[in-house]
């Protein structure tokens, strides 16, 4: 039965047309470019249905959040600033959610096991996601400011007030910085937990639970009220919205991300460098 | 041509890869057969860099895995056919792995063809397709860039009959055309029907290995007498002439070649039915032995 099998088996192959073309000829193999690896990255980050409406929610949010000032705000409030905090809150839960699933997805979908093979070093894979995820991000803003500033001029003229253009390029610079590092915060925890639930509870956690722990212990607790700009890290954050930063501010800033953001990124990305992926 | 070299895998005090080292030969297709547990995917991570081995190593086309720049066009590799974004369409898997390579977009509805997946198969979302489809995309993502060597880990699974033959033809054609090929299976007769070269493996560590031809020739011979009351007899005078011999399907099993089973079975005047080479029945034996013991240890598990 064996010596049949293994006969036809000859024959066909022998007689097969569909089998593949000469492997022979040894091609000149070109190293993947980094920009190769980004675009690849930014394709995926659009080509599921999730991801699609992911993104295209940044757009949505925008339009509505920018119909709800016009519809519902006094008429001395229509200024520039306030379209780009309405549209900047909800912003800044999507993107660190894309910043997420851009990691996530390789390992809750196990596509890592393709990604890794065709890109052994996962390091490159990183920077490229990081890369991808951060265009992703400004370009967000840049729309989002676009947006806004198109319902500063609808609603000035329903009103007939004066366009009032209050977001200096500066102030514009450090919401760009705040979501930025959201996104990165977004990153960390998808590179730490490597799974999309796991880490969008760790993303939620570390934007509405540790907020009202730190106000709530600054509320009762004299000692940490001059600690909290030091260790409250969305704390630190938020003024990048809404104050002008001093050179005490930036330093505050700089340690509440170095515990909270920079430390932690740099054991996931140790961890994913050295995990096993199955 | 893959080369391995006394690869060991360590999971605390479980050894998974056990000192396990062959090659796997170019313009050959070469099986890795081995029941389910039994460290053949491990060994095949290893070699394309997803695990690290405790020790030992692995070279493939003679170069670590990770040493090849653009790896897609020297290795074609299919690890877990169901591992995809079930969200994605088949098309645009294969069209991110193109991407990837670098390779020219015509190249996707090439290789979607080539592995027989129709264009409305493609547009699907992969959470649709059935497993066969899947591995039949899986074999499209390892062969896109047009590799040497293929690692491929249980493409047999999921495919019917003539999938499995398909698969067969296409593998034959590229060992033929001198490409590398190393493919997994938990079945004896896929290997059987597919593979040139068979390595098996069972409890992390090599149990036999060599070209099918000799695997099957080291198998001894079959022998049935006449009258059955006789077989015992002919198996003691087997016995007397050293030879081993055990009891299967109504037969003996000697471990001798034919000529010297007929010489001793005419000189204890024993009328034989049947006398062959036995076809794999040793190898047959060997595997069911490494898969009763991985049964028994899942029931007392």
């Amino acid at each position: 039965m064996t010596t049949q099998i293994h006969e036809a088996g000859q024959v066909s192959a022998v007689a097969a047309t569909t089998a593949p073309e000469a492997p022979a000829a040894r091609r000149v193999v070109r190293p993947i470019p980094m920009t190769r690896l980004v675009g690849v990255e930014l394709r995926k980050m659009f080509d599921t249905r999730a991801g699609f409406w992911l993104m295209a929610s940044v757009g949505i949010v925008s339009v509505l959040a920018t119909a709800a000032v016009i519809i519902w705000a006094p008429d001395e409030a229509i200024t520039q600033n306030t379209f780009s905090t309405a549209i900047g809150m909800p912003l800044s839960v999507v993107l660190p959610i894309i910043a997420i699933l851009s990691v996530t997805g390789e390992y809750s979908q196990r596509t890592g096991l393709t990604t890794y093979t065709l890109v052994p070093w996962r390091g490159r894979v990183m920077s490229a996601k990081v890369v991808s995820t951060l265009l992703v991000g400004v370009a967000a803003m840049v729309l989002a400011l676009a947006v806004g500033a198109l319902g500063n001029v609808v609603g000035s003229a329903i009103t007939g007030l004066d366009a009032v253009w209050d977001v200096s390029l500066a102030q514009f610079g450090n919401i760009v910085l705040a979501n930025v590092l959201g996104m990165l915060m977004g990153f960390m925890l998808g590179v730490l937990f490597r799974s999309s639930a796991g880490a969008i509870v760790g993303y939620f956690v570390y934007s509405l639970v540790l907020p009202v722990a730190f106000g709530a212990l600054a509320a009762f607790q004299g000692w940490f009220r001059d600690l909290q700009p030091w260790v409250d890290v969305n704390f630190a954050v938020t003024r990048l919205y809404d104050q002008t930063m001093t050179a005490e501010y930036w330093q505050q800033l700089g340690v509440a991300t170095l515990v909270w953001l920079w430390i932690p990124l740099a054991i996931g990305l140790r961890a994913i460098l050295r995990a096993e992926v199955k | 041509m893959i080369s391995v070299e006394h690869l060991t895998k360590q999971y605390g005090p479980f050894t998974a890869v056990d000192n396990v080292s062959f090659t796997a030969a170019t313009g050959r297709v070469t099986g890795f057969l081995g029941p389910n547990g039994a460290g053949k995917s491990t060994t095949m991570r290893i070699m394309v860099g997803l695990t690290r081995p405790s020790t030992g190593h692995v070279t493939v086309s003679g170069r670590d895995y990770r040493e090849l720049v653009n790896p897609g066009l020297e290795v074609g590799v299919l690890l877990d056919a169901s591992a995809q974004h079930a969200g994605r369409t088949g098309r645009e898997i294969l069209a991110i792995a193109a991407q990837t390579m670098g390779l020219p977009k015509s190249s996707v509805a090439e290789t979607l063809a080539r592995v027989g997946l129709t264009e409305d198969e493609a547009e699907r979302r992969v959470r649709n397709y059935s497993l066969g489809m899947r591995q039949r995309l899986g074999i499209a993502t390892a062969l896109i860039g047009d590799p040497q060597v293929l690692i491929l880990d249980e493409p047999a699974n999921g495919l019917d009959p003539a999938g499995i033959r398909w698969m067969r033809d296409l593998l034959r054609g590229f060992a033929d055309q001198g490409g590398t090929v190393l493919l997994s299976s938990h079945l004896l007769h896929e290997i059987e029907v597919i593979a040139d070269d068979i390595v098996v493996i069972g409890h992390g560590h090599i149990v036999a290995q060599g070209s099918k031809a000799e695997l099957l020739a080291a198998a001894g011979t079959l022998v049935r007498t006449a009258d059955p009351s006789q077989q015992d007899r002919l198996a003691r005078a087997l016995h007397e002439a050293s030879v081993v011999t055990t009891p299967i399907d109504g037969g003996l099993r000697a471990d001798a070649d034919p000529e010297l089973v007929g010489e001793t079975a005419h000189r204890a005047g024993v009328v034989l039915r049947e006398l062959r080479a036995a076809d794999g029945a040793g190898l047959e034996e060997m595997f069911l032995e490494l898969t009763a013991d991985t049964a028994r240890e899942g029931a007392a598990a």
